[in-house]
């Protein structure tokens, strides 16, 4: 069966050009960059212009990028690493509900270390409001991080007005771009943050590998210790394979990221608009403008998540939910109810992220066969009444339910 | 993740749908659990004759539910009682973990269903006390906590 790939959020496949820029690293040019001999000397050569590659892809100057294993540590060095080397002087974090848990539960570990945190709500379509921020600012405020734009549902955040706010108050601010570095233009100096995360499999290089840009003077502690390894901010033999993938990957990303962007955002727009047309009650979850060129995350009322993605992949289409029964947790995506949709709307949701390698034809295909899956689960569901609402009586929440309000008229 | 059993009764399951005047209905779950499950069953002597279900959630949910109806099909109401929603899993070889919690339901939404007969048929004397049958609305076997 032809598959078809529409998980590109959670991750992308290798490059075949990144792969063949990364083989060398692991056979013939095998040396460590800390050594002084040839072998050194041409690992090092590599590392630098990986480091290279890196910092003009998104505005830095190399010495700005700390090489990480990945956007989860990346998110951790900001997180934990300002507030260690903030500790004894400023007890304060502001970040947003629908951070992604590698920013989300460092920053719950730093409470139980003493420090206070305020986690930001955000609307309806998952936007932060900048006033919000700046009314959370006290004077023991040393931290603001809030993501650049959200993996599930693509709600791009106002960074710049953030980071705007964040320097009238002295405060530093990170962002978790690891969505949206190579996928949407990305400039540390016109966001104006002071630190930025982001991870190589997320534009078609390897997994395993990422990178904090740190501006030139903000100085977290680090995390790992025992070489000077990235100026002694990160120890640790280097991932040089890893490196020079991710290095390969983001100037190629870069390089085509006008292009790649309108393609995924007409069949982006494709999908969404031919669902709806499609299929009754479906509710597009996130900003209908502000939002990722390459997500479409929707959720079918009456039907659950996984039960629509066991469909979907039997018909050989790959996709994922924020429904609970997806995340081996009891309750659905804390993202989604962070927007304050109700917990049966979003135990219906599917996120589909396309990528360089969709086809209007994948396209085509999901609108040909979602209808008779959603039908189908439909059918077999006690809450869907085809006249009438059927999950209002059954609904704890059906007072504050947006989907129970067409039949209460 | 899923058992080639389970995928079948999820794929193709058996039993779905409503019967046109139930003698008995039962229902569990909750929509903010993300699942919910309603059996309606026809009773004659003392035997489920005829079974439906529709079911609201995951894969297991699913699959749980058809394979509790297929296990107590032409059963007694005392034999589907002793039918639990561990057997049903069983019978499935087995749930992931995770969805032993919240995704079986299944043999607790027959039990309610049968609950439901016996408290309309009040008049009817089985041996069976309506108030005994326990309807586990979490898909535990052992208490919690």
């Amino acid at each position: 069966m032809n598959r078809i790939y529409l998980d590109n959020a959670a991750t992308t496949p290798v490059r075949r050009e990144v792969f063949e820029a990364m083989v060398p690293y692991l056979t013939d040019k095998f040396g460590n960059p800390s050594s002084i001999h040839s072998y050194g000397r041409e690992a090092r050569a590599a590392l630098d212009r990986a480091r290279e590659q890196v910092a003009t892809a998104i505005g830095a100057t190399p010495e700005e990028i700390i090489f990480t294993a990945g956007g989860s540590e990346a998110d951790n060095l900001a997180i934990k690493g300002t507030a260690l080397s903030m500790r004894g002087r400023k007890s304060h974090v502001i970040t947003s509900a629908v951070e992604h848990h590698a920013v989300l539960h460092p920053v719950e570990a730093l409470e139980k270390l003493g420090f206070s945190t305020t986690v930001l709500p955000v609307d309806s379509e998952g936007m932060v409001d900048p006033d919000d921020v700046r009314r959370a600012i006290t004077p023991e405020t040393f931290l603001i991080s809030i993501m650049y734009a959200n993996n599930e549902v693509g709600t791009i955040q106002p960074i710049e007005e953030i980071s705007q706010i964040a320097r009238e108050a002295g405060v530093l601010f990170h962002t978790d771009a690891v969505q949206a570095v190579g996928h949407i233009p990305v400039d540390v100096g016109s966001l104006g943050v002071d630190m930025l995360s982001l991870s190589g499999h997320k534009f078609y290089g390897p997994k395993g590998v990422g990178a904090l840009y740190v501006r030139r003077g903000v100085r977290p502690t680090p995390l790992l210790e025992g070489g000077a390894q990235e100026r002694k901010r990160r120890a640790g033999t280097e991932n040089m394979a890893g490196i020079v993938g991710m290095g390969a990957a983001i100037e190629l990303a870069v390089g085509e990221l006008e292009e790649m962007l309108a393609c995924e955002e007409m069949l982006r727009d494709k999908l969404i608009r031919g669902l709806i047309q499609r299929i009754p009650d479906v509710k597009l979850n996130g900003h209908p403008t502000r939002r990722l060129p390459n997500n479409v995350n929707i959720s079918f009322l009456y039907v659950e998540g996984e039960s629509l993605l066991l469909n979907l992949d039997m018909q050989g289409i790959a996709a994922s939910s924020g429904s609970a029964c997806t995340s081996g947790s009891l309750a659905p995506s804390h993202v989604l109810i962070a927007m304050g949709i109700p917990h049966e709307v979003a135990h219906g949701s599917v996120r589909m992220t396309l990528g360089r390698y969709t086809q209007e034809a994948d396209i085509d295909k999901v609108l040909n066969v979602m209808p008779g899956i959603v039908d189908k689960l439909r059918e077999m569901s006690p809450v869907y009444v085809k006249t009438e609402c059927g999950i209002k009586d059954i609904c704890a929440q059906a007072h504050a339910c947006d989907v129970a309000q067409p039949c209460g008229e | 993740m899923y058992s080639e059993k389970v995928m079948d009764h999820f794929s193709h399951p058996r039993n779905v749908g409503e019967l046109p005047n139930p003698d008995g209905v039962g229902q569990v779950g909750n929509p903010v659990c993300g699942d919910i499950m309603r059996v309606e069953i026809k009773v004659d002597d003392g035997i489920i004759s005829d079974i439906r279900f529709k079911t609201f959630g995951c894969g297991a949910a699913i699959a749980t539910s058809s394979m509790a109806t297929e296990m107590v099909k032409g059963k007694t109401l005392v034999e589907a009682l002793e039918v639990s929603n561990k057997a049903v899993a069983e019978a499935l070889d087995g749930l992931p973990p995770q969805k032993m919690h919240c995704s079986n339901l299944a043999a607790s939404a027959v039990h309610a269903a049968i609950k439901d007969y016996l408290e309309k048929h009040g008049d009817l004397d089985l041996g069976i006390d309506p108030a005994s049958i326990r309807i586990e609305e979490h898909g535990h076997d052992e208490p919690e906590e």
